[in-house]
């Protein structure tokens, strides 16, 4: 045996290494995430957790912001802080430690407190992919809020006490591409198939074909057939109850010519397809509301290439009345040829759409005077690809939320089982600390006057929001106060991964984030999402 | 430790907070003192089974949860592509034991905490050293050895006149993850939902018809799995069965399926998809195990502190859109091959045509069994009797006949106990055989 050429591409100590999140997102979101740059507010074990998911990943750089000193307790719940750290800056001892980490991350720390940084230079927070502050007191969060929210650069804000926790996305807008879908239907479009595609389909005489033929024929093409001979017999419609599509199950259960004859494979998958493969092709609703946005129809020189892709999407639409074809098939019992021929038709029709857009794009961009390199082909193949997936966020400031009365909190305090009242709970806790700069229950002879004290702040807010105040229970707020600003490891952790893989979605663009706030009741081991 | 006390007051701190305070939604049993913590220090000792992904993270969360008392068991060696992830590993460490480098990197790190590792696998140990522990959580990535654990943790329970001795319940927690989803749970043997009663929660692995592989292949991985499956034993390049962690083999394959697709027309093989398929990779991101091996450390703390309530029983875990959790009660299976005490019956339509072989399918394939590897005896006549076992080599060769004789043929009777033992659980599964009445039979 000869032994193998040394042209065969194995990979690099680098793509090995990351090889289990590359599977995942791509050489693609890899690069994006290599070239960014986050920041961290308060190395606390939440905050060193969090960076600890971006590192191994492998990010760019970060920076940590943090005027505090080690502590004996910081000791005992971070692990990126050491006995010897104590007294000495948290920034630098946690930066230094993180780093050992990767070396493929470089990490820096500027040892002071984040509303210094900011009134002595102005927009140094802006110059991050995304910003993410833990245990930052309110007068701090409402002028970082605006001013990120200003500069359109997202920030995560998280709080983890006892057995509680948030995360809070602060973003302006965010797009998405690739969201990876956990179910899709395929796209097969046999509504309306392009001509090269009907006549392929229309070779095949289904019903008359030889018994070693029609075990290797595959579904789709059973389907276009029967599918035919349906809208035939009905007047040119497709089927769409229930009854209809069992109309069609049954014309393909019972073509075969031997009515004891099981039935074969392909015919098997056929019959399943009817439910999601001939419904009418249509744009769906919310990329047709991406399609009809004001950033889509109103593009400016300072577009996104994702607008200016859309703008061209949007004219194919028009013109075609569907999205493009994405191009891959499901896999089908077929022999090679006949299943070969189909995949490579729709992935043809799929890049020639592709390259139409792209061209049109180019286009677009260079009327609006923007540099030609800022639309890539690779770009818009993934654009096209993934069109019935983009997503568009966008969400709202925290200084809003918290300078407004919150109808969207109240509207869930109905609900006695609801983990927003930990929301409302919170808030309080973070007046508690503005007002007393202490935590509730930091001290074993307080926790009872500060019960008291925290009711009587949450009462306040509830009242400036017009709900009922004895909608929150005294359980839960002694609950908080029993923790006493407490920082337990493990709830920081969990906390800490779900924060960085929302960094991470905003940084590749793929996936969704959380839209908007996230809690988590680690007593009860649930969580829930609310808008707010 | 003692160097220690003098920071010990304030260290801890947190941990004081929630323990040596009451709370509304403490477990009703819970009276907080200052021994609980003394408890977790000293006296608990907590197994983790799994030093990878999951593991290394949940050896952090428990030592910064208090335990000290800590013992790591895992087979496994370092390699590159653990490091994205696998964060008590540095690249001087490829090729290091993981139990024995992440347990001497916690030791340095938290003071006073001691992790015994055990590099070796689970089934090395009996259960004179599971008996030891308060709590076993597991970070494992396969459901054998989930199987195994659950099975050995059954067999330490005592039941007196049909009673279980709740002091001899050993919590099993377990966490798993893939991509960005994840499962932890909180299994208390003989009391709730164990492994095997929730079985078919588990997907069967993927496998592509012979016929397609060697016939019509459409997809890169038919090329692949032909190269796997026909080629390699067919020309045995290096005269060893494959090994997915050699680039020389990894690169054969890939050239092979790279011809064969070509030949087909197929695109798509490519060198990571080829060892994907080769390894049977499976996708993992730290910020996922970090997620899970927290909650399932949360879980630990709960149960030996009763802080609260532990989790009742399973939670899942989807950070794909948005972050989502959902908590629910799997049920207990009331006929649970593992955990249930009720003897297992199996009805055989066909004794006269069944073969041994057919048996030996059927515990493999169907969803209630699972098995692996199966080997099989049987008492006939008041003798035991080996019916077929694959493991040891000079038994299969005598055996190996037996696999083509029907059940009647080989002595079997409507009754008959066939004792089960398999890689699933350290357990031997007795089953009963039910035939139909014989003048159907015969």
């Amino acid at each position: 045996m000869s032994s193998p050429s040394p042209k065969s591409p194995e990979q690099n100590d680098k793509n090995k290494k990351y090889d289990r999140q590359l599977r995942l997102w791509g050489d693609h979101g890899q690069k994006l995430l290599e070239s960014s740059k986050v920041c961290l507010i308060n190395a606390t074990a939440l905050g060193t957790e969090i960076l600890k998911s971006l590192v191994l990943p492998g990010i760019g750089a970060f920076t940590i912001v943090d005027g505090e000193k080690v502590t004996e307790e910081d000791v005992g719940s971070n692990f990126f802080l050491d006995e010897f750290h104590i007294g000495t800056s948290r920034a630098q001892a946690a930066t230094e430690t993180l780093l050992e980490l990767n070396p493929d991350v470089r990490g820096d720390y500027i040892d002071d407190f984040p509303d210094h940084v900011m009134s002595q230079t102005q927009d140094f927070f802006n110059h991050f992919n995304v910003v993410i502050a833990t245990a930052l007191p309110e007068k701090v969060l409402m002028p970082l809020s605006k001013q990120l929210w200003s500069a359109n650069i997202p920030l995560l804000v998280c709080r983890s006490v006892g057995f509680l926790g948030y995360v809070r996305l602060q973003i302006r807008e965010h797009t998405v591409i690739e969201a990876h879908p956990d179910n899709e239907a395929p796209d097969l479009q046999l509504d309306r198939p392009w001509p090269l595609l009907r006549e392929h389909l229309e070779q095949t005489d289904v019903p008359n074909l030889g018994t070693k033929e029609r075990s290797h024929v595959p579904a789709l093409t059973i389907l276009y057939y029967y599918l035919q001979q349906y809208r035939n017999e009905n007047g040119g419609l497709l089927p769409k109850t229930y009854s209809d599509k069992e109309k069609l199950r049954n014309m393909i259960r019972d073509s075969l010519p031997n009515e004891n004859d099981i039935l074969e494979e392909n015919y098997e998958q056929a019959v399943k397809l009817v439910n999601v493969c001939v419904n009418c092709t249509r744009v769906p609703n919310h990329i047709q509301k991406i399609l009809d946005d004001e950033f889509c129809t109103n593009l400016t020189s300072e577009s996104s290439p994702f607008w200016v892709i859309c703008a061209a999407l949007r004219e194919m639409v028009q013109s075609e009345g569907a999205l493009p074809v994405r191009g891959s098939l499901p896999d089908m019992a077929a022999d090679t040829t006949s299943f070969i021929s189909l995949q490579q038709l729709y992935m043809r029709q799929a890049q020639s759409q592709a390259e139409s857009i792209y061209r049109r794009a180019m286009q677009i961009s260079r009327a609006l005077g923007q540099s030609p390199d800022s639309i890539s082909e690779t770009e818009v193949k993934l654009f096209c690809k993934h069109a019935s997936e983009l997503q568009v966020f966008r969400g709202n400031c925290v200084a809003d939320e918290y300078q407004t009365s919150s109808p969207s909190a109240s509207l869930h305090l109905e609900d006695p089982e609801s983990l927003m009242f930990y929301y409302v709970i919170l808030r309080g806790l973070e007046s508690f600390i503005s007002e007393y700069n202490t935590y509730p229950g930091q001290f074993d002879d307080h926790v009872e006057p500060d019960v008291l004290k925290l009711k009587t702040l949450i009462g306040k807010l509830l009242t400036d929001w017009g709900c009922p105040t004895l909608v929150i229970s005294d359980d839960r707020v002694h609950e908080v106060c029993r923790y006493g600003g407490a920082e337990l490891h493990s709830v920081s952790a969990m906390l800490a991964g779900c924060t960085a893989h929302e960094a991470i979605k905003l940084i590749t663009h793929q996936y969704k984030p959380i839209n908007n706030t996230f809690i988590y009741d680690a007593i009860t081991s649930t969580s829930a999402t609310f808008v707010l | 430790m003692s160097d220690h006390q003098g920071v010990l007051q304030n260290r801890w701190g947190h941990l004081r907070k929630v323990l040596e305070r009451p709370g509304p939604f403490s477990h009703p049993e819970f009276e907080p003192s200052s021994e609980i913590l003394d408890f977790i220090m000293t006296t608990c000792k907590v197994l983790v089974i799994g030093a990878g992904g999951l593991g290394c993270e949940l050896l952090k969360d428990l030592s910064l949860m208090g335990f000290k008392q800590i013992h790591v068991i895992d087979m496994d060696i370092i390699e590159l592509s653990n490091l994205n992830r696998q964060f008590l590993f540095r690249h001087e460490d490829i090729g290091s034991s993981k139990a024995e480098v992440a347990a001497s990197f916690i030791n340095r790190k938290v003071k006073g905490c001691q992790v015994t590792p055990h590099y070796c696998k689970i089934q090395d140990y009996d259960e004179t050293f599971y008996r030891q522990f308060h709590i076993v959580v597991c970070g494992l990535d396969s459901i054998v050895a989930r199987r195994w654990i659950n099975g050995m943790l059954i067999s330490l329970l005592n039941y007196e006149d049909g009673t279980l001795d709740q002091t001899s319940i050993i919590p099993m927690i377990d966490g798993g993850t893939e991509g960005f989803k994840g499962h932890a749970r909180v299994i208390l043997p003989g009391v709730s939902a164990c492994i095997d009663c929730t079985l078919d929660l588990y997907p069967p692995q993927i496998t592509y018809p012979l016929c397609t592989i060697a016939n019509t292949p459409r997809l890169p991985e038919h090329c692949i799995e032909y190269v796997k499956i026909i080629l390699w034993p067919k020309e045995n390049p290096w005269g060893t069965a494959i090994d997915g962690d050699d680039p020389q083999h990894v690169t054969w394959i890939y050239e092979k399926s790279l011809e064969r697709a070509s030949q087909f027309n197929i695109a798509g093989v490519t060198y990571r998809l080829v060892q994907g398929v080769v390894k049977n990779i499976i996708p993992a991101v730290a910020s996922t195990n970090a997620v899970i091996a927290a909650i399932c450390a949360t879980e630990v703390f709960k149960l030996a502190t009763s802080c609260c309530v532990p989790l009742n029983n399973y939670l899942v875990f989807n950070d794909v859109d948005g972050i989502y959790t959902y908590t629910f009660e799997a049920e207990k299976k009331e006929n649970c091959l593992a955990c249930s005490q009720i003897p297992q019956t199996l009805s055989i339509p066909d004794p006269d045509i069944m073969k041994l072989k057919n048996l030996i399918e059927l515990f493999c394939d169907s969803a209630a069994f699972q098995m692996k590897n199966p080997g099989l005896t049987t008492y006939v006549n008041g003798k035991n009797k080996t019916l077929y076992i694959s493991t040891i080599k000079s038994i299969e060769e005598q055996t190996r006949d037996n696999l083509n004789k029907t059940l009647l043929e080989l002595g079997l009777q409507d009754g008959s106990e066939v004792m089960v033992a398999d890689l699933t659980s350290p357990n031997v599964l007795t089953i009963r055989l039910k035939f139909p009445n014989k003048n159907v039979a015969s």
